[in-house]
């Protein structure tokens, strides 16, 4: 017999659910649902499916050059989110420990009230080889002819970090800003230098900061689509232009669908791969074993 | 005696227009349980972190063993710490906080592992190695950060409050475990505590200390029986207090019969001092609240070195050991009066409230302070 407050309980704790459960089911796994179908069905004439089923797609995945832009994407989305996370730690550091939080709170916001692809030309105007800043470094005499800074995997890597860093800056400011500072005094005083009490205090500590920051930026950049088009040159197309190709010139559906995936996939496999790492890490080092069973049992 | 000596030679730190100490010179001697007491904003802690090297003075310098470690980082000195909120590791277990400190210095794992045991044995916390110091009390966390501090084995252990986040009574127990701790191990121990309670109980010497100022340097004893300034007086214990004038000072066995006039008090009372002092000399006059008698008939013994004053009961407070009286004496003036509960040489029926009474205090209880704060 279950007791009448408990089922009052789970009645309440449904209602609760509902809109949310209704909101993601009709929003996110009925699209997802659409998007495996169609992998599996045969290419329209002028687009869309035929309702017959075929691997075809992910048979035609595997040539060479698509592969070769998935490894592609792949690694500008591994450095581009690297350099991120090295860039957005002492800035998140910085802001934490400053006494003017909400203004440089502010200064990272600000950008996002403009629309990305204005901020994306902006960098155009100042990367083209007559933009600001060959113009610039012309005029103090430093070069004659304009460097190539723009059209190429740099100008993809450099702009990408510029959209992405307010994403790893924010959680890695909130997570060092809970932070106990004199945890980093009680490791000097107990003989550590000061690289050694940021390495081995302050980042075991801000760990969920930087998975959180690092899956901001990762996934997003993964994804990337305008970026790689607007300053990147031949070599810079990643799968989010191949999936833009394929739905609007190839008229690809199911190829479509299948990279959209595999994107999915991927991301998905990297967080929580990132995730179940962090929980091991968390409950070595000469935990009680029932811990250990206990974070496993979540993961 | 082990440990290190620990000279602070006239250190100043300012921050901004505050003064948080004001040229503090201050010898700790080899092995000593030091304690720097004073109300918050004092600069006691603001001397433990020069101490520690958390911070550095504006001019000055500290020696320990005779050496300037004034230019050396945190992690060369030969000091550890044990923060007012322990300062644990939360990403560490017990044992590995404990271990940090040899991990840092690539100690073998063997040799590590006997040497952590230890340690955590001393502090007895043997059955909570693997736990996580979120899934301890406040006292077990204090353990391990004592335990944590002293693995190093320091010349100096400074404590910065240690035991201000616990309940009273863990306060106690943990206050006797410092004390044999420091028995047993004979470091120098400096110990900052706002607590003048923790502060005389187990130090060996106190430094009283207010606006970054030492006010006096003295044994428990020193600093409660013959305070130095006003400001020591009240801050240490209760007292009671009257600004005097010196109306004569005559020689008295080892001491000077002082006779002082207390316009509180509209009366001349004695006191014996070692110090002559002048006629006319502005000083304060202060007497514990112990060292006063209360009794509701006029006492048998009034000889040249007893005051005596009449007054009326204002307020009774009983707490368990003993009453503390308000006594509106006949001139105006409320002085406090401590008495214990014995029936042995009972001296009368029970004083209560609005009762007559005499307060009645010998010269030698009483204590010139010198006045420096106004």
């Amino acid at each position: 017999m279950m007791d009448p407050r408990e089922s009052r309980g789970r009645r309440l704790g449904v209602t609760y659910a509902a809109p949310m459960g209704l909101w993601l089911t009709l929003f996110f796994l009925v699209p997802l649902l659409i998007i495996v179908m169609y992998s599996f069905l045969k290419k329209g004439l002028y687009g869309g499916v035929e309702w017959e089923f075929t691997l075809s797609a992910y048979q035609q995945m595997f040539n060479p050059n698509f592969m070769r832009v998935l490894l592609r994407t792949l690694w500008v989305a591994f450095i581009s989110t690297v350099i991120t996370i090295f860039l957005a730690l002492p800035c998140g550091y910085a802001m934490a420990r400053s006494k003017h939080q909400t203004l440089w709170l502010g200064m990272v916001i600000i950008p996002f009230w403009t629309n990305s692809l204005i901020r994306v030309y902006a960098w155009i105007a100042i990367l083209s080889s007559e933009g600001f800043l060959n113009e610039a470094l012309k005029a103090i005499g430093l070069i004659k002819e304009s460097l190539p800074l723009i059209y190429n995997q740099g100008a993809v890597v450099t702009v990408l970090i510029y959209m992405y860093i307010p994403f790893a800056i924010l959680p890695l400011f909130t997570t060092i800003d809970k932070f106990d500072f004199g945890l980093l005094e009680a490791a000097r005083d107990l003989g550590a230098t000061k690289p050694q009490a940021i390495l081995k205090v302050l980042i075991p500590n801000i760990r969920s900061g930087i998975i959180t920051a690092v899956i901001f930026t990762f996934i997003p950049i993964f994804g990337a689509y305008a970026v790689p088009l607007l300053v990147g040159g031949k070599d810079s197309y990643m799968i989010g232009n191949i999936i833009v190709d394929q739905v609007t010139k190839t008229r690809n559906w199911p190829l479509a669908s299948a990279f959209s995936l595999i994107i999915t996939l991927l991301s998905t496999l990297g967080v929580v791969w990132m995730m179940t790492a962090s929980a091991r890490e968390s409950a070595r080092s000469k935990t009680a074993p029932q811990v250990v069973d206990a974070n496993g049992g979540v993961v | 005696m082990k440990g290190f000596d620990v000279t602070v030679k006239d250190v100043s730190r300012a921050y901004g227009a505050f003064k948080a100490l004001d040229n503090v010179s201050i010898e700790i001697k080899k092995g000593e349980f030091f304690s720097l007491l004073g109300p918050s904003g004092c600069g006691k802690t603001t001397l433990l972190r020069i101490i520690a090297g958390f911070d550095s003075p504006d001019v000055g310098s500290v020696l320990l063993d005779g050496r300037n470690i004034i230019p050396l980082p945190p992690d060369k000195r030969q000091v550890n710490t044990v923060f007012q909120n322990y300062a644990l590791f939360p990403h560490l277990s017990v044992y590995e906080n404990v271990a940090f400190p040899l991990r840092l210095k690539h100690i073998p794992e063997t040799k590590l592992d006997t040497k952590v045991r230890d340690y955590l044995h001393l502090v007895q916390l043997d059955a909570h190695l693997d736990k996580k110091p979120s899934m301890l009390s406040g006292g077990q966390k204090q353990r391990v950060a004592i335990a944590r501090a002293l693995i190093n084995e320091p010349n100096v252990l400074l404590l910065d409050e240690p035991l201000s986040a616990l309940d009273a009574k863990l306060r106690q127990n943990l206050l006797v475990e410092l004390d044999h701790l420091h028995d047993q191990i004979g470091i120098t121990f400096i110990y900052v505590t706002h607590d003048q309670s923790e502060a005389l109980s187990v130090s060996d010497r106190i430094a009283v200390m207010n606006q970054g100022v030492v006010l006096q340097v003295g044994s428990p004893y020193e600093i409660y029986e013959s305070p130095a300034t006003d400001f020591v007086a009240r801050f240490i214990g209760e007292t009671n207090l009257f600004p005097a004038v010196v109306t004569k000072c005559e020689a008295y066995d080892k001491y000077f019969m002082t006779t002082l006039e207390i316009p509180e008090l509209q009366a001349e009372i004695k006191v014996t001092d070692y110090d002559e002092l002048k006629q006319g000399q502005q000083v304060s006059f202060t007497v514990r609240p112990e060292k006063l008698k209360i009794t509701g008939h006029k006492p048998s013994r009034v000889g040249k070195d007893i005051n005596l004053f009449s007054g009326v009961v204002e307020e009774p407070i009983y707490s368990g050991f003993q009453t503390k009286y308000y006594v509106r004496l006949d001139n105006g003036t409320v002085v406090k009066v401590q008495m214990q509960h014995t029936n042995y040489m009972d001296e009368g029926p029970d004083i209560e409230w609005k009762d007559q009474v005499y307060v009645s205090w010998s010269a030698e209880d009483g204590y010139i302070v010198e006045v420096i704060d106004k």
